[in-house]
């Protein structure tokens, strides 16, 4: 038995690892400046967890195989334990994990800890059953009234966030369902959320925030390709959470401009 | 295979068996003094003690996270939609301070009178061996029925509650009204609700006098149940100070 | 140090009444609770298959079932974490074994208060029924997902089941709430009060240092969601807004305002960080146990696990943040949770090397209860280190609310959780039923479970980083996630044969209950208290003898001992450290 044990556990392990190095499935795509840090950080920890399993399991499978019972030919060891051996692998474990986090630390400050920068480009994205709502300010820059009594989702895009048009600040805000962005430049969002909690994922951004109501979560990231990205909501949010997706487009920054001068045109 | 240690003997003189004998009190051991196989009250009392203490941990923590939400709800301000700023909008709630203190002042006299009635029948229960000694009269009667009283004053307490609710309803203040007076409804009702647990089991410690239970275990019953009495009491402090100090 | 005679002895009772339904007897008590668990664990298996085949076949229609829609199968998933996390986990390791083992471990003849642990039974089956009532009434059970976010679980119009299904839920969790408070009073004081002469702290086997943590983690967690669920009871039923702020309902203007849906967040983990402690420390308490025993060598630095199941329980009381890195929390307050995370995974890799250390040395014996035991390490292992990912903030951005977490969490509470149920069970079979279950199906089951439960659950990895968010009905909706398909079809496979294996362990429990070989009073020639007393125990345990107890929990191999194991009771002059 201790010989099947010794070959089921190494299985195991071979077959976790193996689909881990080959990267079968695997993060999407980045398409950030966020990417190489956070992938770092991410490959990082997968070499150092994947040695510490590798070896855990291992050393499983091979001590219940060679430590089993051969009747009188097995003499125990009788110890209870070592307290040498117990500081040092508690120390190293210690400072592997404290250690690993405080490496990841500079990027979550850079991505959270900072406000946008002065040049970037406001969008507000709203998310309700099941949509996602994303409202650009405009040539005044400014983002116009809403008001909960004026809210009708059924009429889609401005009524859906209860735009006040009464207020000129909102006369020129432009609200789409579909998210467009230039590229090689920061973004500066507010998440805001009408009913429940929902969140704001694009995997290749690697970029999540939960919108909650309530709250207007201010948050950035800059996306370095042109190119349609997916966006899932990752907060359950009601029967309609897995089908509360949007698109993110990626243009350069001329295509963006000509988008928005539609946008604005047809608001007349 | 496995030896078992032989039963722990207890260095009592045994006089006899059944109720009713002649013996001397207890000396150290476990016993009480009336040979084995009667209950060892000493031993009860402390473990009841003890699960009391660890009992009032969690309802402790239960008005530890009320606390928590009260303070910070108290600071957290709300986003206005129309404004897209956030606004503070905690209504301090005016309560009937003077029902309250009235209400305290009652608390307060049950508990010392809940004292009492422990302090009663712990006197009781020392000297029920020598009242068994036939022929012997301690001269005592009934004595002031303390534990009634405590039960008495805390129900009093229960109403003066209800009657300042209906003074906050009759000031605009409802359950739903505003954040502030939720939590004086949720703070003050959670604490009735366990002080009306007391009460229930002072009602049953009150009965079992009637149904002649040993006044040792009736004494163990009261005991804990007093002290449960004086945390509420303190609790009820707690709770009054922090609707009023933070408001 | 109590003598039987303290205890108020009540005698053992007559009548089938007072004998098997309202008993007071611990034994009798940890039964009931272990059945009740049994019978949740097949209802929430029978839940998470429905749900695996519907996120593969989404428009599959089932036999008795018929056609699930996406809110049945949101309803299905709340209902399977809700059973499967209270009412199995919550209940079998601490209300089943250790309600059954914990007095007789450290020689007591029973609970310190006997009718409050019969209440505490009753009261978690009154909660199981409440819960169970969901699926019935109108509108059904509720769909907010056993972590019952609000504003989705306070608004009664957010979604089918979340009108009276979502305040039976709360109403049966506050039940639970209340039991399990009463059980925590009892086993905290029984560890405290009752232990017999010479079983010193130190001296405690593993198993109950993990049921007396567990109980105190149990009472400090268990209250705070008690609140919660009152505050929650109250938005929904009373109008108030401690977690609801202004929102709009499909163009609806509720009621509420000023609330934080955050509030909720933090008073439900700061319950549920501990509550996962508690389903796992039992489990961690029983391998220890069973490593020692069955490698016929003291556990490897028996100080070092009691003071990390002391520093887990502590320490799991300051990490519950982590579940809130993308909430809309600060930042900052993000970080220091982090810091903490990753410092509980000090003392779980001490216990692990330590397990390791234990099989080290030995002379393994590979009855059932010890494959099980060895099968919790690694999925320990496993499940415990995608943990050091999760507790990265920056990591958490992409992995947060993906299949990763559920592959994370299924893998520790879902399956090591339960091995060490099911070696548990094999183990003290015998002690409980004067019989052996039967060895070969038992390995037959091992095999398949571990093999088929790492086939389920160790793809969650892959597919999480792959970006699948949880909490899907189905993946229909979004072009990245197609390849993943047959990921997930294979998935659906092993769990249909996982849990179809089950029936095995079932089958081999109750039959070896009345037609399995006659045990010896100490078939693994163990060495703690249990392992004294007739098979199954009298009524107060010891038959009317107090045990003495001269040794520690782990005396195997001692050099120059008559035998290859020291009984916690043996004479003083036998030799033992």
């Amino acid at each position: 038995m201790g010989l099947a044990l010794l070959a089921i556990i190494w299985l195991i392990t071979f077959v976790s690892t193996y689909f881990f190095v080959a990267q079968t499935w695997w993060l999407p795509h980045g398409a950030s400046t966020s990417t190489p840090w956070i992938d770092h950080q991410f490959a990082l920890t997968y070499v150092l967890m994947g040695i510490v399993f590798v070896a855990a399991q291992g050393a499983l499978g091979l001590f219940v195989w060679q430590y089993r019972d051969r009747g009188s030919a097995s003499k125990v060891t009788y110890s209870h334990g070592n307290t040498r051996m117990e500081v040092v692998w508690t120390a190293l474990t210690a400072i592997l994990f404290i250690g690993l986090n405080l490496m990841g630390s500079p990027i979550w400050a850079s991505e959270r800890f900072a406000p946008a920068d002065a040049d970037s480009v406001p969008v507000e994205v709203t998310g309700m059953q099941f949509a996602w709502y994303f409202r650009y300010p405009g040539p005044d820059g400014k983002f116009g009234r809403t008001d909960p009594k004026l809210m009708d989702p059924s009429a889609g895009n401005e009524a859906a966030l209860g735009l006040d048009t009464t207020d000129p600040a909102a006369k020129d805000d432009v609200v789409t369902g579909t998210m467009y962005l230039p590229v090689n430049r920061q973004v500066n969002l507010t998440l805001r959320a009408v009913d429940v909690i929902h969140s704001f994922f694009v995997p290749q951004m690697r970029f999540k925030q939960d919108a909650v109501p309530g709250l207007a979560i201010h948050m950035h990231f800059t996306p370095t390709e042109v190119g349609d990205y997916e966006i899932a909501c990752a907060e359950l949010c009601g029967l309609g959470h897995y089908k509360m997706h949007g698109m993110l487009k990626v243009v350069s920054q001329e295509d963006f401009d000509k988008w928005l001068v539609t946008k604005e045109a047809e608001k007349q | 295979m496995a030896t078992l240690s032989s039963p722990v003997s207890i260095d009592v003189a045994k006089t006899g068996q059944g109720g009713g004998g002649v013996r001397p009190p207890a000396y150290g051991g476990g016993g009480d003094g009336r040979g084995d196989g009667s209950p060892d009250y000493g031993a009860r009392l402390r473990r009841l003690r003890l699960g009391l203490a660890i009992g009032l941990t969690s309802v402790t923590m239960i008005f530890v996270s009320l606390t928590s939400a009260y303070v910070v709800r108290r600071g957290l301000p709300t986003l206005d939609e129309r404004t897209n700023t956030y606004v503070r909008d905690w209504i301090p709630v005016d309560l009937p301070i003077t029902l309250l203190l009235v209400n305290t002042t009652l608390l307060l006299v049950s508990s010392i009178a809940a004292e009492l009635a422990r302090r009663q029948i712990t006197r009781q229960a020392a000297l029920a061996p020598i009242r068994s000694i036939p022929g012997v009269s301690l001269g005592e009667g009934k004595g002031f029925p303390w534990l009634g009283t405590t039960v008495v004053l805390g129900g009093g307490f229960l109403v003066g509650q209800w009657i300042a609710w209906r003074e906050l309803a009759d000031r605009g203040f409802y359950v739903a009204t505003s954040a502030s007076s939720s939590f004086v409804y949720l703070l003050t009702a959670t604490h009735a609700v366990h002080l009306a647990g007391g009460i229930l089991v002072l009602l049953y410690a009150s009965a079992v006098s009637l149904l002649h239970t040993p006044v040792e275990a009736r004494r163990v019953v009261v005991d804990v149940t007093a002290w449960y009495w004086h945390f509420m009491f303190l609790l009820w402090l707690y709770i009054f100070g922090l609707l009023w100090f933070v408001r | 140090m109590a003598t039987s005679a303290t205890i108020h002895s009540h005698a053992a009772p007559l009548g089938f009444i007072r004998k098997y339904i309202f008993s007071l007897d611990h034994k009798v008590i940890g039964l009931q609770y272990y059945f009740l668990a049994l019978v949740a664990v097949f209802v929430g298996m029978f839940l998470s298959l429905l749900m695996r085949v519907h996120m593969v076949w989404p428009t599959a229609v089932l036999p008795l079932v018929g056609e699930i829609k996406p809110e049945t199968y949101l309803q299905l998933m709340t209902m399977h974490g809700t059973i499967m996390v209270f009412f199995v986990l919550t209940t079998a390791p601490q209300g089943g074994f250790g309600n059954y083992f914990l007095p007789i471990q450290i020689g007591a003849p029973d609970m310190a208060f006997p009718v409050l642990n019969m209440l505490s039974f009753w009261t978690t089956f009154i909660a199981f029924v409440v819960i169970l009532a969901a699926f019935f009434v109108t509108g059904g059970a509720p769909l907010h997902g056993w972590t019952g976010y609000a504003p989705l679980s306070a608004l009664s119009n957010s979604g089918p089941g979340e009108q009276l299904g979502a305040d039976l839920w709360i109403t049966s969790i506050a039940i639970f709430c209340i039991a399990s408070l009463m059980g925590a009073l009892n086993f905290i004081t029984t560890t405290l009060d009752l232990r017999a002469k010479g079983m010193t702290m130190m001296r405690l086997p593993l198993t109950v240092w993990a049921w007396f943590v567990t109980a105190i983690l149990g009472l400090l967690a268990f209250g705070v969601l008690l609140s919660a669920g009152i505050l929650l009871l109250l938005d929904r039923n009373l109008g108030t807004s401690f977690y609801v702020p202004l929102v709009v309902v499909n163009g609806q203007i509720m009621g509420h305002k000023g609330g934080s849906p955050l509030l909720w967040q933090h008073l439900f983990w700061f319950f549920g960080h501990p509550e996962v402690y508690i389903a796992i420390l039992p489990g961690m308490g029983v391998a220890s146990q069973l490593l020692s025993t069955f490698s016929r060598k003291p556990i490897f630095g028996y100080k070092a696990m009691v003071y990390a199941i002391m520093a887990i329980g502590f320490l799991g009381f300051m990490v519950w943040g982590h579940h809130m890195f993308m909430s809309g929390m600060s930042p900052y307050t993000a970080f220091a949770f982090s810091l903490m995370t990753m410092a509980i995974g000090v003392p779980s890799a001490i216990k692990t090397f330590n397990w390791l250390g234990t099989i080290h040395g030995g002379r393994v014996r590979f009855q059932t209860p010890m494959l099980y035991a060895i099968g919790f390490v690694s999925l320990f292992v496993s499940g415990g280190l995608s943990g050091p990912f999760l507790a990265q903030p920056v990591l958490d951005i992409p992995l947060h609310d993906t299949a990763f977490v559920v592959g994370h969490f299924h893998l520790i509470m879902g399956v090591a959780a339960i091995f060490g149920m099911f070696a548990a069970t094999y183990y003290w079979f015998p002690k409980m039923f004067g019989r052996m279950m039967n060895e070969t199906w038992g390995r037959v089951h091992f095999v398949i479970t571990l093999i088929g439960t790492y086939c389920i659950f160790m793809p969650m990895h892959y597919l999480g980083m792959a970006g699948q968010p949880r909490r899907y009905s189905q993946f229909t909706e979004l072009a990245y996630l197609q390849h993943l398909m047959p990921l997930n079809r294979f998935m659906t496979y092993a769990a249909i044969v996982t849990i179809s294996a089950q029936l095995i362990f079932v089958l081999n429990l109750f039959w070896s209950m009345f037609k399995g070989p006659k045990a010896t009073d100490n078939p693994w020639e163990a060495t703690t208290l249990e392992w004294i007393t007739a098979t199954p125990p009298p009524h107060d345990n010891f038959g009317g003898h107090t045990p003495v107890v001269n040794h520690g929990p782990y005396e195997y191999g001692v050099p120059g001992a008559p035998r290859d194991y020291v009984m916690q009771t043996d004479p003083a002059t036998v030799a033992s450290h």
